[in-house]
């Protein structure tokens, strides 16, 4: 009896004799709430409260500017060709490390984590170097009037840089834990590599890479360090709408500022959004239900 | 369809998995490839199959070449250890996918792979699951499941790794001989792997004993269980007692036991072993018969038999298997000593 009523009992928690002093449990949730607060949800308000807090014509006015549309404009560019792009790279690198046997894996493995162990700002560093005026690549480049620092394309580089490793990260886990038999079996049947991909591999993995090219995403679009090296911060041409932001505020145009802040704000919240449907779906395939009887005349 | 494996090896790294291996299955047979984990069994399989590439040697399926011929040319029906079904997909979809993903002109509409698909969800006895996901299956059910969708292609052979290794014994009973009804039903050429001997022999026409990358035996399951080859086969293929001594001039001599073996030529002696399954064993309580004395320490029912294990003089255990009969006539008791007579001994000269 004593099994089955703690096992009644296991969706409100486990047995009582089995968890922590009602204090201890009421003191770490009220903790961990009480930061949360301070350093999550007092800023987003403030930075709403701000934003509207000279109406919302103002606001709408703040955001329709030349600027700011600009920003925005360019921010999405950017993020469109480097999520896209780390798509690819991350599903084959993935493909790479998760199925195939080769020398310098681990190698691999840990080159992908760089641009989460590289400050933002030397990674923007690295490009002005690679191709700034005085940079290896520069002379060439001048020659050809190719502009990349202070232009678009050093964006896009610097964004692509420090983007890269979500999609492969959320994606190598995956692979690994659904093997190679399944791609076997397919091949067997027949299947060509193409066939094999999109009806047996790609459902496999869909929910994880949905997962990885938001984060991705998240942080094409947030990037502030390697974007501000490789910008120069021409106005209405090179400026992201972190970029922005800071310019904006620097100039005193608090409102402005955080008009264009909560467009982040916005982006970080539909991403939240997008990531709890998403991490339903990811459990939901990995849950077994329980299985039939068997039966066999 | 005929299989015929010739002087294949496959080497991974530095370990000889698969070590000059030649035989041939020939067309309607169901043969086993039996052998200990890591003999290199399920490598072959998967180098007929074309899932792996052999170093050396040819793989021949109904007379023609097939060692540079692709996996989907090659036209097997795979059965995996772990069932590999897709799991995204229903079981109606698993089955069919063989028959959907062909090149349009050779694929059947989709009223004909319906029909298909439902024919075989019947053969294997599982139609009415059709609709439902491989999660949602008992292992039992996906085996069969498995087993349909390598069917669907119409394969010229079949192969099947492990078949009921995942499965529990009582589960697994049933399936080998449901398997063996359908075998008997399509007479596909079929080369199953599995470290079971009993499953080996219940089910096969025909079993390859496997050991170290190199054949130890091949024959009918009651050649090799009657006349096995090597000491290896003689204790891979059920309980066996050992006994050590020397063999010469046509002699061979076990402690008290001594039988003609005339495979000992030579008039010196060298070292040989004897060996003897529990129920070619004999015991009695006339300790002065020539039998080696021992001491009975335990008696186990084992339904139509009583197997009694015994230590000797130097301690090492005997297993005799009694007919129940026996034992209720003689109630021989822990404790008591007995003399050993073997009614057969199998002898190998040691190396």
């Amino acid at each position: 009896m004593a099994g089955s009523s703690s096992r009644n009992h296991r969706t409100s928690g486990a047995a009582a004799h089995l968890t922590e002093p009602r204090w201890v449990r009421w003191g770490l949730i009220a903790l961990t709430l009480g930061f949360l607060g301070l350093f999550l949800i007092v800023p987003l308000a403030a930075v709403f409260t701000e934003a509207l807090g000279r109406g919302w014509s103002a606001y709408t006015g703040a955001i329709s500017t030349p600027d700011t549309l600009s920003a925005v404009r360019l921010t999405l560019v950017a993020a469109g060709v480097a999520v896209p792009l780390n798509l690819v790279f991350g599903v084959a690198a993935g493909w790479a490390i998760a199925k195939f046997q080769f020398p310098g894996k681990n190698v691999l493995l840990t080159l992908i984590d760089l641009p989460f162990a590289v400050s933002p700002v030397i990674a923007g560093l690295i490009f002005v170097l690679l191709f700034g005026r005085q940079g290896w690549f520069g002379p060439w480049l001048a020659e050809h009037g190719i502009r990349i620092v202070f232009s678009v394309p050093g964006i896009i580089l610097a964004t692509i840089f420090v983007s890269f490793p979500f999609v492969a990260r959320e994606i190598i886990p995956v692979m690994q834990a659904m093997g190679r038999d399944e791609e076997e079996a397919a091949r067997v049947l027949g299947a060509n590599g193409l066939q094999t991909f999109l009806r047996v591999t790609l459902p496999n993995i869909k929910w994880g890479l949905l997962y990885g090219v938001l984060l991705c995403n998240a942080r094409a679009m947030g990037e502030f360090g390697a974007v501000s090296v490789v910008s120069g911060k021409i106005r209405g041409e090179t400026n992201t709408l972190p970029l922005h932001v800071e310019i904006l505020y620097n100039e005193y145009q608090f409102q402005a500022a955080f008009a264009a802040a909560s467009l982040l704000a916005l982006l970080a919240i539909v991403t939240l959004v997008l990531k709890t449907i998403v991490e339903r779906h990811v459990g939901r395939t990995t849950v077994q239900p329980g299985t039939a009887t068997d039966t066999l005349s | 369809m005929s299989i015929e494996v010739r002087n294949i090896r496959k080497t991974f790294g530095t370990f000889a998995a698969v070590r000059d291996v030649s035989f041939t299955v020939g067309s309607g047979e169901l043969v086993a490839l039996l052998g200990p984990s890591g003999c290199g069994k399920t490598t072959l399989l998967r180098i007929i199959a074309g899932l792996e590439v052999q170093d050396s040697g040819t793989v021949l399926l109904s007379g023609e070449d097939a060692s540079t011929q692709d996996v989907r040319a090659r036209g097997v029906g795979f059965v995996f250890q772990h069932y590999a079904l897709f799991r995204h997909m229903t079981v109606f979809d698993n089955v069919a996918f063989g028959l959907t993903v062909r090149p349009r002109s050779r694929r059947p509409d989709k009223a004909e792979i319906s029909r298909r698909v439902h024919d075989l969800l019947k053969l294997v006895q599982l139609d009415y699951l059709h609709d439902r996901y491989p999660s949602q299956l008992s292992g039992g059910q996906r085996q069969r499941v498995a087993l349909a969708r390598a069917l669907a292609v119409e394969p010229k052979v079949l192969l099947l790794d492990e078949p009921f290794g995942a499965l529990d014994a009582n589960v697994r009973r049933d399936l080998r001989r449901w398997l063996r009804r359908l075998h008997e039903e399509i007479k596909l050429t079929s080369v199953f792997v599995t470290h079971d001997q009993e499953e080996a022999f219940d089910l096969a026409d025909r079993v390859i004993i496997m050991n170290r990358g190199q054949i130890e035996q091949d024959g009918r399951p009651d050649e090799v269980a009657d006349q096995p080859k090597s000491p290896f086969v003689m204790n891979f293929v059920g309980n066996v007692n050992r006994f050590v001594g020397t063999a010469a001039a046509g002699r061979a001599t076990f402690g008290p036991f001594t039988v003609d073996y005339p495979d000992a030529v030579d008039s010196t002696s060298r070292p040989a072993a004897g060996y003897a399954r529990p129920h070619e064993l004999e015991v009695s309580r006339n300790l002065t018969n020539g039998g080696l004395p021992a001491r009975l320490v335990h008696v186990t029912p084992a339904g139509a038999l009583v197997r009694l294990e015994l230590l000797d003089d130097e301690s090492r255990t005997i297993v005799v298997d009694l007919p129940r009969v026996q034992q209720e006539q003689e109630q021989f008791h822990a404790g008591e000593r007995l003399s050993v007579i073997p009614r057969r001994l199998t002898i190998f000269l040691e190396e």
